[in-house]
């Protein structure tokens, strides 16, 4: 069943894309706490904070972004769960489908959903007077990261998705990950910080994909960052989607 | 299609074992299901009735025994299995968010037919869901959500169709509409295996009916066969009240799709059983 994989998968794609485009509430729920946060900071705190960049928003963004993506796959996994639930899953699994095509809709959902809140984050961050010098390549550069970076998440996402009793439990996994940006380099520069910390946050992979993101956008070099950066994204991403098919395979197989 | 695969019964189970941990579900179920029949699963909540069609439809692994849907084996040869049934599960497998005709394109799709828009237009008009077709599944009533459930599942003519509990939690005009699509499929020549707590149903529908009780086939035949496990019913005369049933659907007006209350109705002779 092989040769129907990408016809299938893009099937089901359009099937829960159609979740997406009829809630758009969803989309606002997600990009709503990032926007919030982009406010607070950058109109209440922001006077107070020594980023050493001119416009604090321009300083944030990076991390307003990542936090973004961390709140849309508590979605993702919120969708797999109510299909586990619903037993649509299994009335696909009982067809002759690509059966990995399931799994995979979700996961390309997630990118473009996802992808879809950026812009809507990104667009506020303009009307706040967010600027960038950056040409096409580096901004190819920030898709590609947070792409990576939303892939590594969503596999995350499917674990709990396939494997939580409740609704809450498929979308609590997320809050760990959302608090991650506000010990690194997202708000405040790292230098501030007390000894571990410190020594926490700058190696912890928001502070690396965020600084990668900040120079691509600021125009300037991203010197062994995005390398780091790259690394978290694609080692998160392995171990993730391993867990992940594992699960799976052991969910179907009964 | 080989010679030998038209012949086989359209089902087979042999010493089917199931284990959920230290729950033994299913201890050794073995039964045919002739082609083109209506066979029923009778037994209680708990009763493995759902396992053993879990394990037919190739969505869970028996720990022993082996089993045969079309002639394919349900492990060596899932593929060909899922390509010769459906599934019909206990809770109406829909997708809330599309709409009626949305989801019949859907599984149109996924089987890889032409036409998809056209297959889910004749659906809609036969399951009498033309009208709604275009709303969102959310919106339906339990009725309509089975009948649309069902059409997904005739989608593509597979030979053999698996209801799970196809009535449950459905008002009894539903209940009707359900049979009467059960009926024209068997007249079909599709083969269904159908599960069901409720007695009446599987002596409306089933050709075949077989009790599962504590993970054991105990009792496999025609109504007939059961019957005469019995003593011969003794004739009495009873004076015959309606059921509610029968009042609820004469004061609600019964749709003329379905049988009039009474007709075929077991209560009519009161036999000496149940």
């Amino acid at each position: 069943m092989a040769r129907h994989f990408i016809s299938d998968t893009m099937v089901l794609t359009g099937r829960s894309m159609r979740h997406v485009t009829r809630s758009l509430d969803t989309i606002i729920t997600v990009t709503i706490m990032p926007i919030a946060f982009m406010l607070l900071f950058v109109y209440v705190f922001g006077g107070a904070i020594q980023a050493g960049t001119d416009r604090y928003v321009n300083y944030l963004l990076p991390g307003i972004l990542l936090i973004t993506i961390a709140s849309g796959i508590a979605y993702t996994a919120y969708r797999l769960f109510m299909d586990m639930q619903s037993g649509i899953f299994e009335r696909f699994h009982s067809m002759p489908i690509s059966r990995s095509s399931v799994l995979w809709a979700h996961v390309l959902t997630s990118l473009v959903s996802n992808g879809l809140s950026i812009v809507v984050v990104i667009a506020v961050a303009l009307l706040m007077g967010f600027r960038s010098s950056a040409g096409v390549a580096a901004w190819l550069a920030v898709a590609g990261i947070l792409g990576l970076f939303t892939l590594a998440l969503t596999w995350i996402a499917v674990i709990p998705g396939l494997t939580a009793k409740t609704i809450d439990g498929a979308s609590a996994f997320s809050y760990p990950i959302l608090f991650l940006p506000f010990i690194s380099s997202a708000f405040v520069p790292t230098a501030t910080m007390p000894g571990p910390v410190r020594v926490f946050a700058e190696n912890q992979p928001v502070t690396s994909i965020v600084d990668a993101i900040r120079n691509l956008l600021a125009g300037q070099p991203v010197g062994t960052d995005i390398w780091i950066a790259l690394g978290w994204c694609v080692a998160i991403l392995v171990i993730a989607y391993l867990f992940a098919m594992r699960t799976y395979r052991r969910k179907i197989a009964g | 299609m080989s010679a030998g695969q038209m012949q086989a019964p359209a089902i087979g189970a042999q010493a089917l074992e199931k284990s959920f941990g230290d729950l033994k579900v299913l201890c050794g179920v073995d039964f045919e299901v002739p082609r083109g029949s209506v066979f029923a699963l009778l037994g209680s909540n708990g009763a493995g009735k759902t396992t053993v069609i879990r394990i037919l439809s190739t969505l869970l692994k028996a720990d022993a025994g082996s089993a045969q849907v079309d002639g394919f084996d349900v492990v060596t040869q899932a593929t060909s299995v899922r390509q010769a049934i459906s599934l019909t599960g206990q809770f109406a497998a829909v997708d809330e968010i599309l709409s009626g005709r949305e989801n019949l394109v859907l599984v149109a799709q996924l089987r890889h037919l032409e036409d998809p828009g056209k297959i889910a237009d004749d659906l809609l008009a036969r399951f009498e869901l033309a009208d709604a077709g275009a709303r969102k599944v959310s919106t339906y009533s339990g009725g309509m959500r089975r009948r649309l459930d069902i059409a997904m599942s005739l989608i593509g003519r597979p030979p053999v169709i698996f209801l799970d509990e196809p009535t449950t939690g459905l008002d009894p005009q539903a209940r009707l509409e359900v049979w009467q699509i059960v009926k024209d499929l068997a007249d079909s020549g599709t083969t269904v295996l159908l599960t069901t707590q409720y007695l009446d149903e599987a002596e409306q529908l089933a050709d075949h009916i077989a009790i599962l009780h504590e993970g054991r086939i105990i009792v496999n035949g025609t109504l007939a066969e059961l019957k005469q496990l019995l003593p011969p019913a003794k004739v009495e005369y009873v004076e015959k009240q309606p059921t509610l049933e029968d009042v609820f659907l004469a004061i609600v007006g019964n749709n003329g799709t379905v049988a009039t209350p009474g007709d075929g109705n077991p209560g009519e002779s009161a036999g000496a059983h149940e």
